[in-house]
């Protein structure tokens, strides 16, 4: 097989990858008040860094972002159910939630909810699965 | 202001015909199309078509709360038809080892 270049969707990824990342945070960001949310957040994150591995190949995308996935869904659960296990301290029901006002320097006055973190572990918990079926499956000898 | 929403609503509906009847053309060339590449390139138009309709019934709904879908739809189909691009020159879409 002749060696293809791949100039345009290289130069292309550079730019998109980071269009996505910032448009996945915004999705996981305004989940509170508008649509979006941890699940498609995930999907977004997923979904650029899918791009890079077309764009770039398994072993230099391996080596920028070198991060166990299998892992990274552990890392989300065990975040989601902690916020679950939390609110016993406080003698609350499971999966109870608060939420509080801030002052920030920048932002100003901020509503921060616990149920950022639950969002959180979701997040995590579908970048790894979402990547981890795919490079599982790209992975095999044809 | 009222007769304005009207005639905002009459040119989408307009629209909205317009582009289905682009989109049924489209549907023929997938159905039709004598190669591979053919049927690629208009599942991608259709995809674009898609995100007209989108603005379009956000027009008709009077929301902003589809403008986030329409965004969502153009990524995902720039990385569906990347990944076809590439299954179709290749054979693979992720490379094992590169160079």
């Amino acid at each position: 097989m002749t060696r293809s270049n791949d100039l345009i969707l290289r130069t292309m990824t550079v730019l998109i990858a980071f269009i996505l990342f910032g448009f996945s945070i915004y999705l996981f960001f305004a989940g509170h008040n508008k649509p979006g949310g941890g699940f498609i957040g995930g999907l977004m994150t997923s979904a650029a860094i899918v791009l890079m591995y077309m764009a770039y190949g398994m072993e230099a995308i391996n080596k920028v972002i070198p991060i166990n996935y299998r892992v990274l869904t552990a890392i989300g659960l065990t975040i989601a159910v902690a916020t679950g296990i939390g609110s016993f301290i406080f003698g609350e029901p499971f999966l109870s939630q608060t939420f509080d006002y801030f002052h920030f320097p920048i932002f100003g006055e901020l509503e921060l909810a616990t149920a950022l973190l639950f969002d959180l572990g979701v997040y995590l918990t579908v970048i790894g699965v979402t990547l981890t079926i795919i490079l599982t499956i790209s992975n095999d000898r044809s | 202001m009222n007769q304005l929403d009207g005639i905002i609503d009459i040119v989408a509906a307009i629209c909205m015909v317009t582009i289905t009847i682009s989109i049924a053309l489209l549907l023929y060339r997938v159905v039709k199309g004598p190669t591979n590449p053919d049927r690629a390139v208009a599942l991608d138009a259709i995809g674009l078509n898609l995100m007209a309709i989108a603005g379009l019934v956000a027009i008709l709904l009077g929301t902003t709360r589809l403008n986030d879908v329409i965004l969502l739809i153009g990524i995902l189909l720039f990385i569906g038809t990347i990944a076809l691009a590439k299954y179709l020159e290749k054979g693979v879409i992720i490379d094992r080892e590169h160079d």
